[in-house]
């Protein structure tokens, strides 16, 4: 396909655009312009106005339009140098110890991010050991199993789902799931698991019913909608000639799935998978809601936590002080920086999968 | 034979935990809103949207929160779109091919699931901390930064979708560049780009954690751009994590009202595209 137009050559000649109108039969305009000499000077040099304000209009437009797209990369710029400037103190004050310091006390000033960037980790990796294969599952079911009938209507709700905000989520994690969890769920888990040796760890403690695992939990019913629609159009790139080879030497629906589907798609599918996960590390009202806020890392799942973005959005607006502001806004600079990077992978994977859908 | 079989148990066990999943995955879904829709309409009623947010303890409603919710929505889709627009335009119009279009285009994908946290802390270094106050403006201006990179994406999808024999002719006729786009790319692509701007504002309605400490917000009514003003999301914050009971019964309310308004955003935006002319 080529470009959309050749740049702009208005400079044809307006003896041309006169004598096309003559062509066209507008004999008034005709006459009016031929009548003697003067006049088509006249008529000529106003048209050179016209083009030469259609030419200036032209060109701003265009420079308008080239400078809001550099400020869309400029946006960026500035998100990331006004993080790394509101840091300097916390970077000065800290160095890299603030990476591996556990302990976050405002009173005395000591701030470390380990609590928070493992809370946000683990957080992240519970919703998506819940998230991927339950939307790998419904998506397969949507693009191989499902009836043609309910595929658009379940596939819109899907959609839906995934715009709906993460505050609605983080209030019905807190009135709804966190109770639930408590009474029925995690009494359960810390007896089943009281004499298994690492288990025992893991689900320790009293049923507090917010903490770490809930918020994974939270965080996985709001990433599977969004893991579900991109794994869903993946999947719907496998051509049927693909498919229905393999059907044709009696592979069952599940081989299929697995040795033509599954292979042909995974490029697509880990992009899928990592940009849930950008969103999960990066949410926050979700989690805000439902982890207990307590800066220390501790190896039960059940306990109350933090994340990166709880801390900020708890305590940004109470922070007193240089130092602690700073070290916050430096916490944002590692969420964003973390960030960056999986949806940068992200981008990469699904831009592969185009390349090579378009092959 | 044996074979066979045990091939076929294995795919029915395979296929039916993707049942399994779509039965989890959507009826987990389906709870939340049937929660959410029982507890917002139990403690619904027309106060809510004539009375103010009460003090803790007291009966009240969301009016000043709706209000300001309104006002810097509507400024930063204000800001957010013209900005967008003529990105997304560059990137379908002048420069398709370009090495910036592919590099903004990169950007542009990774800010719009960037987290809207850090924008709302990027707002503050620049505004708030300028000004010496958080301010609805600062507010409209972190909303503004998330509407840009959903509307860049929808013009330059939709525009892309215009065909270029449309462009060709027009631009046979002598039409000058700009008015071949203003008057016949936006034109074709038109309920494309009425959806980019309705997609974000429906992404942008339930946003709170860039306004927490841009707008922060306001027990009282307010509609003065240079104050801290009060916010659906923010009170729904604010209300839910409080020990009272006719707090969280408003922030059921409230949620209940951010989910309808995005549905109903989205729902409109979705019949707009599907009625889009075939060419």
């Amino acid at each position: 396909m080529a470009g959309p137009c050749v740049p702009p050559r208005l400079a044809l000649g307006h003896g041309w655009f006169i004598h096309h109108i003559m062509l066209c039969g507008d004999n008034a305009v005709a006459d009016n312009l031929a009548v003697d000499d003067i006049t088509l000077e006249r008529v000529e040099s106003r048209l050179t106005h016209a083009l030469a304000g259609f030419k200036l209009r032209d060109g701003l437009f265009h420079v308008l339009t080239l400078a809001a797209a550099w400020a869309v990369l400029i946006l960026l710029g500035g998100v990331i140098a006004s993080l790394v400037v509101g840091s300097v103190p916390a970077i000065k004050a800290f160095g890299v110890n603030f990476l591996t310091t556990e302990s976050w006390n405002p009173v005395t000033e000591k701030f470390g991010a380990m609590a928070p960037v493992y809370g946000t980790i683990v957080t992240s990796l519970i919703a998506m050991a819940i998230a991927v294969p339950s939307a790998l599952g419904i998506a397969i079911f949507l693009t191989e199993l499902c009836p043609f009938a309910l595929r658009k209507p379940i596939g819109i709700a899907i959609e839906l789902l995934a715009g709906i905000p993460s505050i609605i989520y983080g209030i019905w994690g807190l009135f709804v799931l966190a109770p639930f969890l408590q009474e029925h769920v995690q009494p359960e888990l810390i007896a089943a698991f009281a004499n298994v040796p690492v288990l025992s760890k893991l689900f320790a403690g009293p049923p507090y019913g917010i903490g770490v695992l809930t918020a994974g939990i939270i965080l996985a019913v709001m990433v599977l909608p969004i893991v579900t629609s991109i794994s869903r159009d993946v999947f719907e790139t496998v051509p049927a000639v693909l498919k229905e080879a393999a059907y044709a030497v009696g592979c069952t629906t599940w081989e299929v799935i697995r040795s033509v589907v599954i292979p042909y798609t995974r490029v697509g599918l880990i992009g899928g998978v990592m940009l849930g996960l950008g969103r999960a590390l990066g949410e926050t009202m979700a989690v805000t809601f439902v982890i207990g806020n307590a800066h220390r890392i501790s190896p039960s799942l059940l306990a109350p936590g933090t994340t990166i973005s709880a801390t900020i959005a708890n305590e940004f607006t109470e922070a007193v002080g240089d130092l602690y502001t700073s070290a916050l806004i430096l916490l944002g600079l590692i969420l964003f920086v973390i960030t960056f990077i999986i949806l940068a992978i992200s981008r990469y994977m699904l831009m592969r999968l185009h390349r090579q859908e378009g092959r | 034979m044996a074979i066979y079989k045990s091939r076929r148990r294995r795919s029915a066990f395979y296929l039916g935990l993707c049942y399994v999943a779509v039965a989890i995955g959507l009826g987990w879904l389906a709870i939340i809103l049937a929660t959410l829709l029982f507890e917002g309409f139990r403690n619904f009623s027309l106060t809510v949207f004539t009375q103010m947010t009460p003090p803790p303890g007291a009966e009240g409603g969301l009016l000043n929160a709706i209000t300001g919710s309104l006002i810097m929505t509507t400024l930063g889709v204000a800001i957010g779109t013209p900005l967008g627009m003529l990105a997304g335009t560059y990137m379908a119009e002048y420069g398709r091919y370009s090495k910036l279009t592919f590099f903004v285009r990169f950007i542009n994908d990774i800010l719009l699931s960037a987290p809207s946290i850090v924008i709302g802390l990027f707002v503050y270094e620049v505004m708030v901390v300028r000004m010496g106050h958080f301010s609805a403006l600062a507010g409209a201006a972190a909303l503004a930064v998330i509407v840009v990179p959903v509307v860049v994406r929808t013009t330059e999808d939709m525009l892309l979708l215009v065909p270029d024999t449309l462009r060709e002719a027009a631009r046979a006729l002598g039409l000058p560049r700009s008015i071949v786009i203003g008057k016949v790319a936006y034109r074709a692509a038109r309920a494309g780009l009425v959806t980019g701007v309705i997609l974000a504002i429906a992404r942008i309605s339930g946003e709170t954690a860039p306004l927490l400490f841009t707008a922060l917000n306001n027990q009282f009514f307010s509609t003065n751009l240079n104050a801290p003003m009060s916010s659906l999301p923010a009170v729904i914050f604010q209300f839910a994590l409080s020990p009272y009971k006719e707090w969280q019964h408003l922030a059921w309310t409230g949620a209940l009202l951010i989910t309808l308004a995005v549905l109903a955003l989205s729902i409109t935006a979705r019949a707009l595209q599907t009625q889009r002319p075939a060419k």
